[in-house]
């Protein structure tokens, strides 16, 4: 059970350097909700399956979804024309 | 007793000339500074044309990198102390972690009378089986009034700031572009998905609030899954089919009468505690639904504080306003 323990640990600390460095935005998103989910198996690991269920409820689904629409209010989700001709061109 | 000055003498004195400068009456330019009105400046095409030259010769001088030394060598000292910054602050804070006791001790500051209370009285005084919801709702159920109360506040600074503009142009069109154009038109996947989805995790969430004295549970965390349950219907179905239930009057009032049945019902057990009164709330058998005094009652206040602020947030999100 330790291993497992350090190695979640090891995915949280890897979760939050690649949150802070990738460049899209939506990834960043895709990355922090993977955080908060392996956050809460941490909680239940840690026995206090209360902040568990909240962290899964709030941190990897609510949040997220805010996270998201604020997105596609700011049109950060739409791609840019550069980008469609790159896809078109591979 | 005040000797009486007449007024023109009065008149004379600093204290009423400070007076009337600082209330403004009288501006002390007016009658002693010539005025004349400002003349328009005229600017003539060569000093434009010098202007923008000087402007474009002065830049190319600050940024052209490889003979400014200045500009580069403050560059890479940014890179440099930034850097360092970064490292002292690490350092300073893996220092810090490195003096908190152990994880587990036993003889951890946090182990002291306190918490030895609650494990040992805490079943007896509040009557619920899960300690945690115990002393949330019971010891410390102050402190989650003012969380609830944070939530409450945090929705209607969002209400402010994301109300949508009521100003209309000369067309009678509002300015502002609803969002309510890029909902989803009846996705087959997500409307079957949903369908599927929602009742039960609706009534996870009324489960996970119910139970919150028995087993791990409560409010906050029963009210967000019900929040993420309406979410997802209103993805599914659009705002028309949430309209019938759930509007911005539905919010106010439920959050209102939740916040204020939590007062009562927290300020009768205050009042009661500390005037020494037996509280006529039976605690129950410990493990039955109908048990632990008001904390069922607590719970309830919460979860629709806490569901009705997550469906808020995510409408004025969406579309700014019910």
């Amino acid at each position: 059970m330790q291993i497992f323990t350090n190695i979640l640990l090891g995915f949280l600390i890897i979760c939050a350097i690649a949150a802070s460095l990738s460049k899209n935005l939506l990834n960043t998103i895709l990355i922090f909700m993977s955080y908060s989910l392996v956050m809460s198996i941490i909680w239940i690991l840690l026995e206090s399956p209360d902040l568990a269920i909240t962290e899964a409820a709030v941190g990897a689904g609510v949040t997220s979804v805010l996270f998201f629409v604020t997105l596609k209010k700011i049109r950060a989700m739409v791609k840019t024309e550069q980008e469609k001709g790159e896809e078109k061109h591979e | 007793m005040s000797k009486k000055v007449p007024k023109q003498e009065y008149e004379k004195t600093l204290s009423f000339r400070l007076q009337q400068w600082f209330e403004g009456s009288k501006d002390p330019y007016l009658g002693n500074v010539e005025m004349r009105p400002q003349e328009e400046f005229i600017e003539d095409d060569d000093a434009v044309l010098m202007r923008d030259m000087e402007r474009k010769r002065r830049k190319e001088r600050v940024y052209d990198l490889a003979n400014n030394w200045e500009v580069s060598g403050f560059e890479k000292l940014y890179k440099i102390f930034s850097a360092c910054f970064c490292v002292f602050l690490v350092v300073m804070l893996l220092i810090a972690v490195s003096y908190l006791p152990s994880y587990g001790h036993a003889e951890n500051p946090v182990n002291n009378e306190v918490s030895e209370r609650y494990i040992e009285k805490g079943l007896e005084e509040t009557g619920a089986v899960n300690i945690v919801t115990g002393m949330i709702l019971d010891y410390r159920a102050f402190d989650t009034l003012g969380e609830s109360h944070v939530l409450f506040i945090a929705t209607c600074t969002v209400l402010i700031l994301l109300r949508k503009d009521k100003k209309k142009d000369e067309n009678g069109n509002s300015i502002e572009v609803s969002d309510r154009i890029y909902e989803p038109k009846d996705d087959v996947i997500l409307q079957t998905a949903a369908r599927i989805l929602v009742p039960p995790i609706i009534i996870f969430g009324i489960y996970v609030i119910l139970g919150g004295h028995l087993g791990p549970g409560g409010g906050f965390s029963g009210g967000a899954i019900i929040g993420a349950g309406l979410i997802l219907y209103l993805n599914a179905f659009g705002f028309r089919k949430t309209e019938r239930f759930f509007t911005e009057k539905t919010y106010k009032t439920l959050s209102v009468c939740a916040l204020g049945c939590y007062c009562l019902a927290k300020s009768y057990s205050f009042y009661t505690g500390a005037n020494h009164i037996e509280s006529v709330i039976p605690l129950g058998m410990p493990g039955a639904i109908l048990s632990s005094g008001l904390i069922l009652v607590l719970n309830i206040c919460v979860g629709i504080v806490v569901a009705g602020t997550m469906y808020t947030f995510y409408v004025m999100f969406r579309k700014g306003g019910y």
